[in-house]
């Protein structure tokens, strides 16, 4: 672990950390997931997954949200 | 021979570390408590919280998961059995921790703390401390764990299947009433950070905008890319923080300088707005927007006031302590100075969250430790700065800006005289120069915490970053931080209490049952009406309350979120008795029996109480004889105001009391069901979901240790964890997640 290393290092940590915190790999995840369960089955393009997912998840507000 | 002297080694080790660890939280403790008269450092605040926190989680936390839940690293969590690739979801530890703290932290923490800032720095810091390790994180991760062996559900179906139905109702309409109170105390502390502020109320209201754009910008043209939306909010966010300075220099100042009034029916309309429309449009860009001005600012200040350690200006302990004569908010220390923490220290909201979402994400039950407890003590910390904030500011101008026009007069010249009478040196000059030190107009009564935190903040970071030239900039940027929080509160709030009504509608009878659907338009836009009235209805209240909206419905607010937290923590209770954790009931039942006795004593003098600065009761009696006599009493100019003052008086104790009512039903509901579980151990029925062996390998704590390390290595896993590899190939659908490639 050189001097070098160690601050790309943690560049690649914080990126990874972000797109886990956002959700931005929910897509990937769930193409991976679709191709394994039904290989050749139909796949939702991201437009539509992420229409889907953001339905999904408000669906019942009382499921998240802290107010205080 | 050599493993044995290894581990006496690390004993040793553990040993001196931890004595230092006490040390420096028993100093730091020392002197906050024995300083009298000399200037005080927030160096020894950061020493007793983060050293009270290590000993609390490193000790107690440990304590309670080994002991008190026996927590089973073998047992799978309901993200691996029932993984579903959306809801229920293996998630690493450490990302988990991000989500339920954001998840959880809201302005609670920072507003209750500088309120209480008015008896001194040091009852408020004790007991966001020592509430937190003790009640608030305990409350926090109790429940985590319990809902992640009941499949992840809700605190609410909790309740009903383990409690009954009386107390399951009861329980809903407390909730439902808080929410109410939650949302006008919330909506009050913006319209108070806002009004006659162009500054303020032009780069709020950009914020709209703003969502909308970035909710488009989701939806149509980059969906999914949060992160680089969420930049471009940002940096349009602080575009808006500085031309906020144009537009109040220019001639659009009047547009923007609206009356409390006014910005209570504009708060009304958006409130509805954001229940009726679409998620996507408006509450998704919020949430992500306000997601990352907390962890942000929150980060900075941390930073911030490290680098700087300011001096606190506060006496440890003022008069207003034992009087109970505090113009921020009546009563005594005990139980006030307790409810007005609130949410720093314990808050029954995050019960709801720790019910909700987290349970069903994460990998290992003894993880509950560092996401429940350890999310909360990241909370706590949150209270301890905003309490820091307060206190690095003058006395004297803290209590100008804390303090209802009615006490204080509407001038700088009164303000500064019946401040000085109190003790609290300041010349109106002074007044005058802070307020022109941020470019407002006025600070004199901005109450509601968020302006006083503002000008904390402001002092603390232009004193890194800017010097005074940026003072102004720094007000608004902490205003806009705090309004952001809250009106994202706001949208979400008014969709839960929504949501609670249609569902409570629908089962009210068969034919009502269309309530339910959230297609239904017409059932919407009623019940979203019914909510944003009920909501705006309290806040017009506090916005007309001659004696001061504020130190009249902040006390209710904390009552009722206090309540909800007695309310978990006794469901806690009933759950340890029910499991047969007879032993160590009291982990839970201590700081509930002292949560309840705070919440109902407080509650019990609201109503009742003989003074009419504290009882609502007395206060409507003396201003009623006021009106027979035909005379006018303090606070009220005119004889209409005398009669808005005994309106709404009756009301905060109707509200007080019914409050106080309901939670007593669960608790007796619960004390029946706790107490058949002590005499017929053999009529328990527990809801728990059966065990199933755990086939996923994840580290216990946020930091994995060596032979934890080694057991991922030899499966063949990143740091996330995960199901190992050999098993992945004869059972592929079994596979959790991608993480462990990315996670290096």
């Amino acid at each position: 672990m050189s001097a070098r290393t160690a601050p790309r290092r943690a560049l690649a940590w914080l990126r990874w950390y972000v797109t886990e915190l956002t959700g931005e790999n929910a897509y990937q995840r769930y193409r991976e997931r679709a191709e394994r369960t039904d290989p050749g089955g139909p796949v939702l393009d991201r437009r539509a997954f992420e229409r889907w997912r953001t339905d999904q998840k408000y669906a019942d507000p009382t499921k998240h949200h802290g107010c205080c | 021979m050599q493993l044995l002297g290894q581990a006496r080694q690390a004993r040793t080790r553990s040993i001196v570390i931890w004595t230092t660890v006490s040390v420096v939280a028993a100093t730091g403790w020392a002197m906050l408590a024995l300083s009298r008269g000399e200037d005080v450092s927030a160096a020894w605040m950061v020493a007793a919280a983060l050293g009270s926190y290590a000993i609390g989680y490193r000790f107690y936390s440990r304590f309670i998961l080994r002991r008190v839940l026996r927590a089973d690293h073998s047992r799978a969590t309901p993200a691996e059995r029932l993984e579903d690739g959306l809801d229920y979801q293996p998630t690493d530890r450490r990302v988990l921790l991000g989500h339920h703290f954001a998840g959880i932290s809201g302005a609670g923490p920072l507003v209750g703390p500088v309120l209480a800032a008015q008896m001194g720095y040091l009852p408020g810091t004790i007991w966001i401390i020592v509430g937190v390790i003790f009640a608030g994180a305990v409350q926090d991760m109790v429940v985590l764990f319990f809902s992640t062996r009941r499949d992840g559900k809700s605190l609410g179906q909790i309740a009903r299947e383990e409690i009954g139905p009386v107390g399951g109702v009861a329980g809903v309409l407390a909730i439902f009433s808080i929410m109410i109170i939650l949302l006008a105390v919330l909506a009050l502390v913006v319209v108070n950070a806002l009004a006659e502020s162009p500054w303020g109320t032009f780069s709020v209201g950009m914020t709209i905008p703003i969502a909308l754009f970035m909710g488009i910008y989701l939806r149509y043209l980059r969906p999914g890319r949060v992160s680089e939306v969420t930049a471009i909010g940002v940096a349009l966010l602080l575009f808006v923080i500085i031309a906020g300075r144009w537009v109040a220099n220019s001639g659009l100042a009047e547009t923007f300088t609206l009356a409390p009034r006014t910005l209570v029916i504009w708060l009304v309309i958006y409130g509805f707005a954001a229940s009726v429309l679409p998620v996507w449009l408006l509450l998704v860009p919020r949430d992500y927007l306000s997601t990352f001005m907390k962890i942000g600012t929150i980060g900075l200040l941390a930073l911030a006031l490290v680098f700087t350690l300011p001096t606190l200006q506060m006496e440890a302990v003022t008069d207003f302590a034992s009087n109970g004569e505090g113009p921020v908010f009546a009563g005594s220390l005990f139980p006030f100075v307790f409810i007005t923490i609130a949410c720093g220290a314990l808050s029954g909201f995050h019960a709801l969250i720790s019910s909700g979402t987290t349970p069903k994400m994460i990998q290992k039950e003894t993880q509950v430790r560092s996401i429940g407890y350890g999310a909360m003590l990241m909370e706590s910390s949150v209270a301890v700065m905003a309490i820091t904030a307060a206190c690095v500011l003058d006395p004297g101008v803290y209590f100008a800006m804390n303090a209802p026009p009615a006490v204080i007069g509407d001038t700088v010249q009164a303000a500064s005289e019946v401040i000085t009478s109190w003790g609290f040196v300041v010349t109106p000059e002074q007044l005058a120069a802070a307020a022109e030190s941020v470019e407002e107009g006025s600070l004199l009564s901005r109450t509601g915490g968020a302006p006083t935190l503002a000008l904390g903040l402001a002092a603390i970071f232009s004193d890194i970053l800017g010097g005074e030239t940026m003072m102004s900039f720094w007000y608004h940027f902490a205003i806009m931080f705090e309004a952001l929080f809250i009106l994202t509160a706001i949208d979400a709030g008014t969709r839960v209490g929504r949501f609670i009504l249609q569902d409570a509608l629908a089962s009210t009878h068969p034919r009502m049952a269309r309530f339910r659907s959230t297609g239904w338009l017409p059932g919407i836009l009623l019940t979203s009406a019914v909510v944003v009235g009920l909501w705006g209805w309290l806040l017009w209240v506090g916005v007309n309350d001659p004696l001061g909206g504020i130190n009249t419905l902040y006390p209710i607010f904390g009552i009722s979120n206090q309540l909800l937290g007695a309310l978990a923590l006794g469901l806690c209770t009933v759950l340890l008795i029910k499991s047969g954790r007879l032993r160590y009931a009291w982990v839970t039942a201590v700081p509930m029996a002292w949560v309840a006795v705070v919440t109902l004593t407080a509650s019990w003098q609201k109503v009742f109480s003989g003074d009419p600065a504290v009882g609502f009761l007395a206060r409507r009696d003396q201003y009623q004889a006021g009106i027979d006599a035909g005379e006018l009493l303090p606070g009220a100019a005119d004889m209409g105001e005398m009669r808005t003052i005994v309106n709404n008086a009756l009301l905060d104790a109707v509200l007080a009391g019914v409050l106080a009512l309901l939670v007593l039903v669960v608790f007796a509901d619960a004390f029946r069901v706790a107490w058949k579980a002590v005499r017929a151990p053999e009529t328990v029925r527990l809801h728990e979901a059966p065990y199933v062996e755990s086939r996923l390998i994840a580290p216990a704590e946020l930091i994995a240790t060596k032979a934890e390390k080694a057991e991922l290595a030899k499966a063949g896993l990143g740091p996330g964890g995960g199901v190992p590899a050999q098993r992945r190939a004869t059972e592929p659908a079994a596979e959790p997640t991608d993480e462990r490639e990315a996670g290096r």
